[in-house]
């Protein structure tokens, strides 16, 4: 049994009208069958109102089924006795950074996680000094946290869960509200978690490319699962991303399509580097002309071409 | 340029009386306060002038920053003063129609003008050398015996610094909305009185929504981070008294002693 498991599970939302009145219910999440194993990478991807939070939410015990169970290392999280177990097993990184940093000093939030689980002082700051080390932000220690940016901030959340010892880290869409080079900063933290520290991530985004580095990747929509597989199985499924309104990587449509057209191009490409090889391949393996004077894989217009090769050194 | 506002009046500097326990300082100026009310004859005044003297000069703040604190209650001082000179009954020294100015007048008057002067640069000192996150805490160790009477000391402590985080991020967003509305033609200069405050209602109930939106986001942080009360909690920074805080609460003896004793043979 791995370390996260759902089975069945469902939730439902209770809508009320202004005199509490039920008006009606909405199943955010829908016969949801989980297994996440120790020290893997999952990615859980859906556009909004997929219901992707809600389960989130449902392995912190933050909410508890409806019907249906969660598991976190064993423990059932209606267990009320389990509760700060769990809790501390399973960290929790929210979207927005201000609203989850308490201390008014980096430090200080760090160690507001093992302050409340009963850790001794010496410990605590041994933990602070090797959680901020493990995400980059041990120089920034003494600063205000409103001084930080987007991705730093949302470093320090991560560092503040480290802090803890979980097994396992869920970012509800931790890159959310961060440009770009946040976005970079987050997921090059989440991923030395997970190399370095075996620690076992759930990330849930809707943006693609954060998805590549996943062992495996499940899509959700209307509370279901609608797809799994790795994030290659994943992407060379252009036409169901799109069906459930995701965005697939600029990379993997443009080989798709390129494909579409009649290049021979192998299914699921993700990165720019990967098409690079792909096409060289492609051109070396015919007879020359063949490719570049068919009229059906005619250069993509300019602009693509040059987001796609802009994207190389992206992640 | 909001992000960088300083709360409280808290001046980082390094010397003896930033150094000491948030604790002592509290104590200290609580037994200060009382202490000028202790004393009533002048020598007492004297001894609580030299004592705040060498605290101002110990604590190497510049001695504007003490005064800065003084404006705030400029306009009670002058009304206590004014009532005291002309209402207290006694020996008449000056008559100006039918307002008077007795001797006793005269003397309740500038010790009322000392005492609160005093007052205000003591508890000064106190705020400019202590951060306001230390102060919570010094308060929330002094307070705890108050857990007796099922005071939510812990509770209170916590209300207080995070109130004390989120108020940059509040004003911050104040200003966003502020300039939101501007860009569409809200107007917060001109009008009167009511027409400012009717202007202020757009600004406000946004500002109120996302507050609350904040406070349950940031709650639901603070419980996926174990947090449940005051118990079981250990500290990261826990206050220990050191030598300088136990040669502190000496000092701190030894004035408030003399002060009791001029009152009493003086």
């Amino acid at each position: 049994m791995g370390i996260i498991r759902t089975e069945k599970l469902v939730f439902e939302y209770i809508r009320r009208d202004e005199e509490g009145n039920v008006e009606g219910i909405t199943r955010a999440v829908d016969e949801v069958d989980l297994d996440v194993k120790q020290g893997d990478f999952v990615a859980i991807l859906g556009h909004n109102g997929s219901g992707k939070s809600t389960l989130a939410k449902h392995i912190n015990a933050i909410l508890y089924p409806t019907e249906g169970a969660v598991w976190v290392d064993g423990m059932d999280t209606q267990d009320e006795s389990r509760l700060w177990d769990i809790r501390q097993e399973a960290g929790m990184v929210f979207q927005n950074p201000d609203n989850q940093i308490i201390g008014q000093v980096v430090e200080e939030d760090v160690g507001f996680g093992p302050e409340n689980m009963g850790v001794p002082t010496e410990e605590i700051w041994a933990r602070v000094e090797e959680s901020l080390k493990a995400v980059g932000m041990y120089e920034y220690r003494k600063y205000s946290p409103n001084k930080l940016s987007g991705g730093q901030k949302q470093r320090v959340s991560i560092a503040g869960v480290i802090a803890m010892h979980p097994k396992c880290i869920i970012l509800d869409e931790p890159t959310a509200m961060l440009d770009p080079n946040g976005r970079k900063e987050v997921v090059r933290a989440v991923r030395a978690l997970n190399d370095v520290e075996g620690i076992t991530i759930v990330l849930i985004t809707h943006y693609m490319e954060e998805i590549i580095h996943a062992n495996r990747v499940f899509v959700m929509d209307q509370g279901r699962i609608a797809m799994q597989g790795t994030p290659r199985e994943i992407f060379s499924q252009v036409e169901r991303l799109k069906e459930l309104r995701l965005d697939v990587p600029q990379v993997t449509l443009l080989a798709y399509e390129l494909k579409k057209s009649g290049v021979d191009l192998p299914d699921g490409i993700l990165t720019a580097e990967e098409l690079v090889r792909a096409l060289t391949q492609v051109y070396h393996g015919q007879n020359d002309i063949n490719v570049i004077t068919d009229p059906g894989t005619e250069e993509p217009p300019r602009r693509d071409r040059s987001d796609v090769f802009g994207l190389g050194g992206n992640l | 340029m909001l992000r960088d506002i300083t709360l409280g009046q808290y001046y980082q500097t390094d010397s003896v009386i930033h150094k000491l326990d948030p604790r002592v300082k509290l104590v200290a100026t609580i037994c200060f306060i009382v202490s000028l009310f202790v004393v009533k004859s002048w020598v007492g005044y004297v001894v609580a002038a030299v004592f705040l003297a060498v605290m101002i000069k110990l604590s190497n703040v510049p001695f504007k920053y003490m005064v800065k604190g003084m404006k705030a209650i400029v306009f009670i001082l002058l009304i206590t003063v004014v009532f005291n000179l002309f209402l207290t009954p006694g020996e008449t020294l000056v008559s100006v129609w039918r307002l008077r100015i007795t001797k006793e007048g005269l003397q309740l008057a500038v010790m009322m003008a000392v005492r609160l002067s005093f007052l205000i640069v003591g508890s000064s000192v106190m705020t400019l050398t202590t951060t306001p996150n230390s102060l919570t805490d010094g308060m929330e160790k002094l307070m705890k015996p108050l857990k007796i009477f099922k005071v939510p000391v812990h509770e209170v402590a916590m209300m207080m610094s995070i109130a004390l985080r989120f108020i940059p991020i509040l004003l911050e967003e104040t200003d966003k909305i502020m300039k939101a509305q501007i860009a569409r033609g809200a107007d917060f200069e001109s009008g009167n009185l009511v027409r400012k405050a009717k202007a202020m209602v757009p600004l406000l109930v946004p500002l109120f929504i996302s507050a609350f939106r904040r406070a349950n986001d940031l709650a639901m942080a603070m419980e996926a981070r174990c947090y449940r009360g005051g118990e079981h909690r250990t500290k990261m920074k826990p206050l220990k008294y050191a030598a300088r805080d136990r040669a502190a609460y000496g000092v701190l003896a030894a004035y408030f002693a003399l002060c009791i004793l001029i009152r009493i043979y003086l």
